[in-house]
């Protein structure tokens, strides 16, 4: 910035602030984040305790849940994803107004958790839509939850409006909605949006002895 | 209630053709299990529910057991309803019936003309174990979506091989680690940056 710190911090005592455009708009966006109010199992109890007085997510800003997707930022993913509930999962977030971010909470929607094994569990959401903070836990506690809104604030103070690094919402050719996965025979179909999702490769290529070899 | 010997005995004597057959639970359960023909299992269920001896009104849980072939033995799927009287309280008296695994006969004639209770766990008996309950007034899926085809709690079912990589992948796991990991196909923007 051009004008001088020591300058601004004169000023500041005088009740004037300068700081950049950017800063403002974000300061603004991350101290009043309206999630949706929609959970998919236990870990929807722990959002729950987390909104209500013992925990108090209103000192961060984040407690107006909304019950419509079209006035919410945030999609708090709490609880197990099945593949019967995902299409309904994205097709919430794509009508969500930009911008938006997801906060995948608990074991299950970060990799379907206890059920990965099973036929009829999503082994995560960020298969299908593009996930801003993890918590893991299973259930995370509210603190946990609260810890995930703080690192989702400083991501969101970190936010660029023009530069190259800008969010996907900022260019003008970065996706607006995400493909909704149809019900298939067998599975889900797509199974997994690869635009979003990649297994691990390194990992994958294992020997028969179950060693990795290093990529 | 009455020993499963005599209810065995007074319903072989009511339902005239009936075969019921006394398979023996573990001691600790106690609770032998009437396995009777599907011709007459109907029947056999009636009586259970408008004889005064018994009274059973409530029938609290329907499943469904998967047998595969074992030893030159052909395999079954085994329907399981358990019946009890809350008017007498009393039961409960566990009815089996017994239908082959494949799909085309796989059919017992459905309870839920007797207790309207049954409709929905006859339903998800069919949507996981391919189970077709004859005289069931809406015989569809109830928990998988419609469009699914398979009946994944059958023992020979394959789940999709929508695997990915875990931490200490064995057995079969592995192999299931490996074809994922073989498989991944480039995305659209890998093959624009081509």
């Amino acid at each position: 910035m051009a004008v001088d710190e020591g300058l601004k911090n004169e000023m500041q005592k005088h009740g004037v602030f300068i700081l950049p455009f950017e800063q403002l708009y974000n300061w603004s966006r991350k101290s009043s984040i309206w999630p949706l109010q929609f959970g998919l199992a236990c870990c929807a109890i722990e959002m729950i305790a987390s909104a209500a007085s013992r925990y108090d997510l209103a000192r961060f800003g984040a407690e107006v849940f909304r019950a419509t997707p079209r006035q919410a930022d945030l999609m708090i993913v709490a609880g197990t994803v099945t593949k019967k509930m995902a299409p309904q999962v994205v097709r919430l977030f794509n009508q969500m107004p930009e911008p938006k971010y997801v906060i995948s909470m608990g074991a299950c929607a970060i990799s379907g958790g206890p059920f990965k094994d099973g036929y009829n569990v999503l082994k995560g959401v960020d298969r299908f839509i593009p996930v801003d903070v993890h918590i893991p836990g299973c259930p995370p506690r509210p603190e946990a939850l609260i810890h995930a809104i703080m690192t989702l604030q400083q991501k969101i103070a970190g936010q660029h409006l023009e530069a190259d690094v800008r969010p996907r919402w900022y260019h003008r050719d970065g996706p607006a909605e995400y493909p909704i996965p149809a019900f298939g025979e067998h599975d889900l179909e797509p199974a997994v949006n690869r635009e979003v999702w990649q297994p691990p490769r390194n990992y994958t290529d294992v020997t028969n002895e179950g060693i990795y070899k290093k990529a | 209630m009455e020993a499963i010997e005599t209810i065995r005995d007074a319903v072989v004597e009511a339902v005239s053709g009936a075969q019921v057959e006394i398979i023996p639970s573990t001691p600790a359960a106690a609770q032998p299990a009437l396995l009777v023909d599907r011709e007459h299992v109907f029947a056999v269920a009636q009586l259970f529910k408008e004889d005064a001896r018994w009274q059973m009104d409530f029938c609290s849980c329907v499943t469904a057991v998967d047998y595969l072939p074992k030893d030159d033995k052909p395999g079954h799927i085994e329907v399981v309803y358990h019946l009890y009287s809350v008017a007498r309280k009393q039961g409960p008296v566990v009815l089996k019936v017994r239908a082959p695994r494949e799909l085309e006969q796989c059919r017992v004639p459905s309870l839920t003309p007797l207790w309207r209770g049954c409709e929905f766990q006859e339903r998800e008996a069919y949507d996981l174990y391919g189970v077709t309950f004859a005289g069931h007034p809406d015989l569809r899926r109830i928990l998988m979506w419609d469009e699914f085809t398979d009946f994944p709690m059958r023992k020979d079912y394959e789940p999709p091989a929508d695997y990915e990589w875990e931490p200490t992948p064995h057995d079969s796991t592995l192999d299931r680690a490996k074809v994922a990991g073989g498989v991944v196909p480039p995305t659209a923007l890998e093959e624009k940056k081509k």
